[in-house]
C-alpha cells in the first residue's frame, strides 16, 4: 500500500512538474512583447527597457523559470498588470465562485447516475432500462453551453424562477448564491450525468456476466443482494476513473459556461486573461487547475486501492 | 469514453456489412450521419439563400415557408448557414481524428512491441497530456495562436493523440501475449511485420469505434471554441459562433439559438449511434450478451 | 423416491435444441458420474437443476428434487434450496471467488443468509468449514483475499461454499479440469470424503472416463444433448456394452503405432547446458532490492534427431518457460542453448532465421494458435518467411497443398478461414504450419489438453506418424502422463525450475524413482488402473 501510494504520490509530482514547464515553455514563445502589452504601442524604448528590466523579463530563461516556481511554492503567483493585483488575490477571488459550481456539478452528475445506470444494469432490455439510456444517449451528444441556454430560456426568461447570470457574491447571504449557481451546475452536470450512466451501466453488465456472479447466486444469494452487495463495488472501477476524467471536464467546462451566464469565476478569468495576453494570470489559473487534476487523479488511484484489494500489494 | 482494452475477436469481414445493418444502432447512426455528411457536400454546389448577401429587411424572421428555420440578425437564412456550417464542424473533426490517429496508433503500437522504457515514457508523456483540462487547452492555443480553423484543429488533435495512442496500446499488449504472434515470432518476424500483418489489423475495430467517439467529441470541442470566438472566423459560419451571437437575441429570436444546437446535437448522436453499433457488432462478446 | 429426479428434460435456445429427453436421477448419498465431451449438454444440464440457466432459455419436462418441482418453483424458494440443500461448484477457480470479498465474507455470508445467524457465529462456522476442505487457520485467516490463494486452495474454498450447509445433494460441474493432476487428485480426494462424510448426493460432471470411474456408483453418459447410456459404474466400463462408451473408452486409453525413425547421427540435435532464468520479482518495499523469481534452475540436457521426449510436471514447474527458451522467444539468464551446433541463445534476430527453420512450434490452444482475420493459406505459409529463397505464389500454394495434405486436410481448406474449422481441424492447421519448413525439432506445447478424447487419439496418431515419416523430433510439454506414454521414448520430470529425472518413458512412469515423478504418477487418473481396484474393492 506504502509502496503504491508513494509511486503514484512520485508520478503525480513528475507530471505537475513537466506540465509547469509546458506552460512555462508555451506563454514564453508567445508573440508579443509583455512589457509593450503593459505599457502601450506608445512607449518609448527607455520606458519599455526599464519595464523588461523591472519586470524580470531579461535574465536567462532558467532563471525565470526557477523564480517563479519558487514564487508558486511560496505562494506568490505575481502581479496582474491588467488588474493591478497580486495573481492570488485574483484566484481567490474567482475560485469561491468556480469551486462551489464544479463541485454541485459533480455531486449533482453523480447522484443522478449512478442510480440511473445501476437500475438500468438491473432491468436490463426492460422499458426502464430503454427509456434511460435513450435520454442518456441523447444527453451525452448535447453541447452543454446550449443546454445552458435553453436552461436559461426556458427558467429565467419564460419562467422566471432563476437569474439569468451573473452572481450576488457570497456576501449577499448563501441562498441567493446557490440559485445564482443552480443553471450552471445543471448545465455542467446533466450531460456528465448521461455518460456517467452510461459507463456505470456497462460496467455493471460486465460485472454481472461474471463467474463469481454465479458462485453468489449458486449460494442463494438473491438477484438484488448479489446486485448491490458483489456486482456493485467491482463495478466501481471504471466508474471512478470516468469520475476522476469528469472532474477535468467539469474544470474546462466552467470556461465556456461561466461565460454563458456573465459568472466572476476562474474560467472567465483565465480566459479573459488569455485575450488579453495577461499572461503572469494564465500561468497561475492554469497551473494551479493542473494541479487539482493530478490531485484529482491521486485521489481517484487511493479510491481504486480501496476498492479493489488486488491493488494494495502491486507497486 | 470508456475503452474496453482487449481487442475484439470480430470473424473475417464477409458478413459483417449484413450483420451491421441488421443492427439498429448502427442503421440509424448510419443514416443520420450520411445525411449530415451529404447536407455539407450539398452546400458546396446549393443552398436555399446566399449568406454572403445580407438583407436588413429579413432580420430576425421567424420559421416560414420561405425561410423554413428562420433568418438570422443580418436577414441571413439559417438553414442556409447551418448547412455551410456543418462543413466547418466536419471538416474540423475528421482532421483532429486523423491527426490523433496518425500520431497516436503509432506510438502506442511501437510502445506496446518495445515495451520498457519506451512504453514508460508513452505513459508519463499521457499523464502529462490528460493533466490538462483539454479545453482549456484548445482555448489556451487558439487564444495563443490566433484563432481560426486551423489552430482549432490542432488544438483538437493534440489531444486525440494520447487518447489512441491509449487504445492502441492497450490492445496491441493484450494481443503480443497471443500464440498467433508467438507462432509469427517463430516464423522469424520482427516487431515491424508483426505489428503491421497481426497486430494492426486486429485492433483496427476498437480503433474505429474509437475513432467515432472521438469524431463527436470533436464535433462537440469545435463548437465550444467557435463559441467562444476561437474557431472559424465570420463570415464563414460555424455552428457554436451561431449560438454566440444567437444568445443575446434569446428572448426576441429563440430560434436563432434551437436550431444550430439541435445540429450539433443530431450530429454528434448520430455518430455516437453510429460508434454504438459498430461495437455491437465488431464485438462478439457483446453480441453474445444480447 | 430419488433425491434428484429428471425426467424428458429438454432445453431450447431459439429454435435450438440443446437437451432432448434427458433421464436422469440420484439417490442420496449416491454418486452420479455424468460423462460427455464438450457440447453434449453436461453443464447444461446441472445449470438447469440450479436454475441459473441464461434467460433466453426454456426448459422443459420434470426436474424434482425433495419433492419440489424446481422448473415451476418460485424464485424465492430457488433462494432459498441454492446453497442450503443443493451446493455447486465450477470449473474456473481462478474466477468464481469475488476478487473485493475476503473468503471469510464469502463463506459465512450464504450461512447467515440460509440460517440467520450471527456474523460472530457464521464466522465461526466458516472457521470450521475451510479448516475441513484444508485450509488451516493458522495460514489461511478468513481475512484472506481470493488473489492471495492459489488455483486449488480457491476450489478448495468454493468447495467449502458448496458444502458448508452440509447440502443434500452437491453438483461439481468439471471441478478439476483446471487444475494439474496432483491438484486434481487433491481435490477428488476431498469431494470423496467430504460425500461419505455427510451423506450427499453428488453429481460429478466430467470429460474424463478415468477421474468418473474412481468415484462413481453410476455413470450416464451424455453425447449432443441425449443420453447415450445409464448405470452401474463398473458394470458400463467394463462391458462397454454402448458403442459410444466403448468408443470413449478406447479413445482415452489409446495408445498410437509408433515406429520410430532410425537412430540419426550422434551428435545431439538440441542441447541446453546449464540454462537459467530469472524474472524480476515482486517489491516488498520501496528501499529493498526485489527478489528474482528463478522459473527455470540451471537445467541441461539434449535430444537427438527424431527422437520424442516429454517434459512433464506441475503447472508453475518451468516447463513452459524453458520451452519458450529453447523456441528463442526469450534468452535465458544464464546458461546456452545450441540447435544443431549453433548458439542460438547468443544470437539475434537475423542470425537466428537459419535456425528458426530447423525448429517449429505447435500450441495449446486451438482457438488462439490463429490470427482470426487470416485465411488457411496465409497461416500455414508464415513459417515460409524463413526459407531462404522466397517462393513464388503458385510454389507457396503447392506447399501448403503438400502440408496439408500430410495432416490429412484437402488442399481446398487452405481457403478457408480458421473459425471455419472444428478444434481437432485447427490442431491439424496447427501442426501443417509446423512441419512446412520440414524442421527437425517440433517444440508441442500441450497440443492436445485442449481437445475431446476422441479428437485427442486422432491428433496423436498424426504426431505419430510424422515422427514416423518424416523423422521430426518432438520435445512434448505435458502434465498429462497419457499423453506422455503415448508419444514419447523418453521422460524429463520438471519440478521448481529443475529437472529431477530422466529416462526411458516406460521405466520413469512404471517406476519413477523422484518424488516429484512419484506424486504425478499417482495422482495421473489412470482407467484401467480405476477400474481394477473397483473390481477387487467389490470382490
Amino acid at each position: 500500500m506504502i509502496a503504491f501510494l508513494t509511486k503514484r504520490i512520485g508520478i503525480g509530482l513528475l507530471t505537475l512538474l513537466a506540465a509547469s514547464m509546458v506552460v512555462f515553455g508555451v506563454l514564453e514563445i508567445l508573440p508579443g512583447d509583455p512589457a509593450q502589452l503593459m505599457l502601450g504601442m506608445n512607449a518609448t524604448p527607455e520606458a519599455l527597457a526599464a519595464m523588461r528590466e523591472q519586470m524580470g523579463l531579461n535574465a536567462p530563461l532558467l532563471a525565470r523559470y526557477a523564480g517563479w516556481i519558487g514564487g508558486l511554492l511560496a505562494g506568490d503567483f505575481g502581479r496582474s498588470f491588467t488588474y493591478s493585483s497580486p495573481v492570488i488575490d485574483l484566484i481567490l477571488e474567482r475560485a469561491v465562485v468556480s469551486l462551489p459550481l464544479a463541485l454541485i456539478a459533480l455531486a449533482l452528475s453523480t447522484a443522478i447516475a449512478i442510480p440511473v445506470g445501476i437500475f438500468s444494469a438491473a432491468r436490463r432490455g426492460r422499458a426502464g432500462d430503454t427509456v434511460s439510456m435513450g435520454i442518456a444517449q441523447l444527453g451525452v451528444a448535447v453541447p452543454n453551453f446550449w443546454f445552458a441556454l435553453l436552461l436559461v430560456y426556458v427558467f429565467a426568461v419564460w419562467l422566471r424562477l432563476l437569474p439569468s447570470g451573473g452572481f450576488p457574491g457570497w456576501s449577499a447571504g448563501l441562498w441567493p448564491g446557490l440559485t445564482a449557481l443552480l443553471l450552471p451546475a445543471v448545465a455542467l452536470a446533466l450531460p456528465q450525468a448521461a455518460i456517467l450512466a452510461r459507463v456505470t451501466r456497462s460496467a455493471m453488465l460486465e460485472v454481472l456476466g461474471e463467474d463469481y456472479i454465479r458462485t453468489a447466486r449458486a449460494k442463494g444469494m438473491p438477484r438484488r443482494y448479489v446486485l448491490w452487495r458483489h456486482a456493485l463495488r467491482n463495478a466501481m472501477i471504471p466508474v471512478l476513473t470516468i469520475m476522476g476524467l469528469q472532474f477535468s471536464f467539469l474544470l474546462a467546462g466552467t470556461i465556456i459556461i461561466e461565460n454563458v451566464f456573465y459568472l466572476p469565476g476562474l474560467g472567465r478569468l483565465v480566459f479573459q486573461a488569455i485575450t488579453q495576453r495577461d499572461l503572469i494570470v494564465v500561468e497561475g489559473v492554469v497551473i494551479l487547475l493542473v494541479a487539482s487534476v493530478v490531485v484529482v487523479n491521486l485521489i481517484v488511484d487511493i479510491l481504486y486501492a480501496v476498492v479493489d484489494p488486488r491493488l494494495r500489494i502491486r507497486a | 469514453m470508456s475503452e474496453a482494452s482487449a481487442p475484439y475477436e470480430a470473424p473475417p469481414p464477409q458478413s459483417l456489412a449484413r450483420l451491421a445493418f441488421a443492427n439498429r444502432s448502427f442503421l440509424t447512426g448510419f443514416v443520420i450521419t450520411a445525411l449530415i455528411a451529404a447536407m455539407a457536400l450539398l452546400s458546396f454546389l446549393w443552398t436555399p439563400y446566399d449568406i454572403t448577401h445580407l438583407i436588413v429587411a429579413d432580420r430576425m424572421k421567424p420559421m416560414s415557408w420561405q425561410h423554413p428555420l428562420g433568418t438570422d440578425h443580418f436577414g441571413r437564412d439559417i438553414l442556409s448557414m447551418i448547412m455551410i456550417g456543418a462543413r466547418n464542424s466536419i471538416a474540423v473533426a475528421v482532421v483532429a481524428v486523423g491527426i490523433g490517429m496518425g500520431l497516436g496508433v503509432p506510438l502506442g503500437c511501437w510502445a506496446a512491441a518495445r515495451g520498457g522504457w519506451v512504453d514508460e515514457a508513452l505513459m508519463r508523456f499521457n499523464d502529462v497530456v490528460f493533466a490538462f483540462p483539454a479545453l482549456l487547452s484548445a482555448v489556451m492555443i487558439t487564444a495563443i495562436f490566433g484563432p481560426g480553423a486551423v489552430n482549432a484543429i490542432i488544438a483538437i488533435g493534440i489531444f486525440n493523440v494520447p487518447v489512441f495512442a491509449r487504445v492502441a496500446r492497450a490492445g496491441a499488449l493484450s494481443l503480443w501475449p497471443r500464440e498467433y504472434v508467438l507462432a509469427a515470432r517463430a516464423a522469424g518476424k520482427g516487431q515491424v511485420l508483426i505489428t503491421v500483418e497481426h497486430i494492426l489489423p486486429n485492433i483496427a475495430s476498437m480503433l474505429l469505434v474509437q475513432g467515432t467517439i472521438q469524431f463527436a467529441l470533436g464535433i462537440l470541442a469545435e463548437a465550444g471554441l467557435s463559441y467562444l470566438g476561437l474557431g472559424a472566423q465570420p463570415p464563414m459560419p460555424s455552428w457554436g459562433r451561431m449560438l454566440f451571437d444567437a444568445q443575446t437575441r434569446m428572448m426576441v429570436a429563440p430560434w436563432q439559438a434551437i436550431f444550430p444546437g439541435l445540429a450539433i446535437v443530431v450530429t454528434v448522436l448520430g455518430l455516437n449511434l453510429l460508434g454504438d453499433g459498430l461495437r455491437d457488432v465488431l464485438d462478439p462478446r457483446l453480441r453474445r450478451e444480447r | 423416491m430419488s433425491l434428484l429426479e429428471i425426467e424428458k428434460l429438454g432445453l431450447a435456445i431459439g429454435g435450438m435444441k440443446i437437451l432432448k429427453d434427458v433421464d436422469l436421477a440420484i439417490e442420496e448419498g449416491e454418486v452420479l458420474g455424468l460423462i460427455g465431451e464438450s457440447g453434449s449438454g453436461k453443464s447444461m444440464t446441472a445449470l438447469t437443476v440450479m436454475r441459473l440457466l441464461p434467460h433466453a432459455m426454456q426448459a422443459t419436462g420434470r426436474v424434482t428434487f425433495d419433492g419440489i418441482d424446481i422448473l415451476s418453483a418460485p424464485e424465492s424458494a430457488m433462494n432459498r434450496l441454492r446453497g442450503d440443500d443443493i451446493g455447486m461448484v465450477f470449473q474456473e477457480p481462478m474466477t468464481a471467488l469475488n476478487p473485493v470479498k475476503t473468503i471469510g465474507e464469502q463463506v459465512a455470508e450464504g450461512i447467515r443468509w440460509h440460517t440467520g445467524a450471527s456474523r460472530a457465529d457464521a464466522e465461526a462456522e466458516a472457521r470450521k468449514i475451510l479448516d475441513r476442505v484444508g485450509l488451516p487457520a493458522a495460514k489461511f485467516p478468513l481475512s484472506r483475499f481470493p488473489h492471495e490463494l492459489s488455483g486449488g486452495q480457491r476450489q478448495r474454498v468454493v468447495i467449502a461454499i458448496a458444502c458448508a450447509l452440509k447440502p443434500k445433494l452437491l453438483i461439481a460441474d468439471e471441478p478439476t479440469t483446471a487444475l494439474d493432476v496432483v491438484l486434481q487428485a487433491q481435490i477428488l480426494d476431498l469431494l470423496r470424503d467430504l460425500v461419505d462424510e455427510r451423506k450427499m448426493g453428488l453429481l460429478l460432471i466430467s470429460h474424463d472416463l478415468a477421474v468418473v470411474a474412481d468415484m462413481a456408483d453410476r455413470i450416464t453418459v451424455m453425447r449432443h444433448g441425449e443420453v447415450m447410456e445409464s448405470g452401474v459404474a463398473a458394470t458400463i466400463l467394463t462391458e462397454q456394452a454402448h458403442p459410444y462408451t466403448r468408443q470413449l473408452a478406447h479413445a482415452s486409453t489409446h495408445v498410437p503405432d509408433r515406429r520410430p525413425p532410425a537412430a540419426g547421427s550422434a551428435a545431439p540435435l538440441l542441447e541446453v547446458a546449464s540454462v537459467t532464468k530469472d524474472y524480476p520479482g515482486r517489491r516488498a518495499s520501496l528501499f529493498r532490492k526485489p527478489e528474482p523469481f528463478r522459473a527455470v534452475d540451471d537445467v541441461s540436457f539434449s535430444l537427438h534427431e527424431g527422437q520424442s521426449v516429454a517434459l512433464v510436471g506441475r503447472s508453475g514447474c518451468g516447463k513452459s518457460t524453458l520451452a519458450r527458451m529453447i523456441l528463442a522467444l526469450d534468452r535465458p539468464t544464464g546458461g546456452a542453448i545450441r540447435l544443431d551446433g549453433a548458439e542460438t541463445s547468443a544470437m539475434d534476430e537475423a542470425a537466428l532465421k537459419a535456425s528458426r527453420r530447423k525448429m517449429q512450434v505447435v500450441f495449446q490452444d486451438p482457438y488462439g494458435s490463429f490470427d482470426p482475420r487470416h485465411k488457411v493459406e496465409r497461416l500455414v505459409a508464415e513459417p515460409l518467411h524463413l526459407m531462404e529463397k522466397q517462393p513464388s505464389a503458385a510454389e507457396r500454394r503447392d506447399m501448403v497443398a503438400a502440408a496439408l495434405h500430410e495432416v490429412g486436410l484437402a488442399p481446398r481448406d487452405m481457403e478457408k478461414y480458421p473459425h471455419e474449422f472444428s478444434g481437432g481441424q485447427r490442431q491439424r492447421i496447427s501442426i501443417a504450419r509446423a512441419i512446412i519448413t520440414r524442421p527437425k525439432l517440433v517444440v508441442a506445447d500441450e497440443p492436445v489438453s485442449a481437445l475431446d478424447v476422441s479428437i485427442r487419439a486422432q491428433i496423436l496418431d498424426l504426431f505419430a506418424d510424422l515422427n514416423g515419416r518424416l523423422g521430426v523430433a518432438y520435445l512434448f510439454i505435458t502434465h498429462d502422463l497419457t499423453v506422455a506414454r503415448a508419444i514419447t521414448d523418453q521422460v524429463m520430470v520438471m519440478h521448481d525450475g529443475r529437472i529431477v529425472e530422466r529416462g526411458d518413458t516406460g521405466a520413469v512412469l512404471d517406476d519413477p524413482q523422484s518424488e516429484a515423478a512419484q506424486a504425478l504418477v499417482a495422482a495421473a487418473p489412470d482407467l484401467s488402473r480405476a477400474l481394477a481396484r473397483r473390481l477387487s474393492g467389490r470382490g
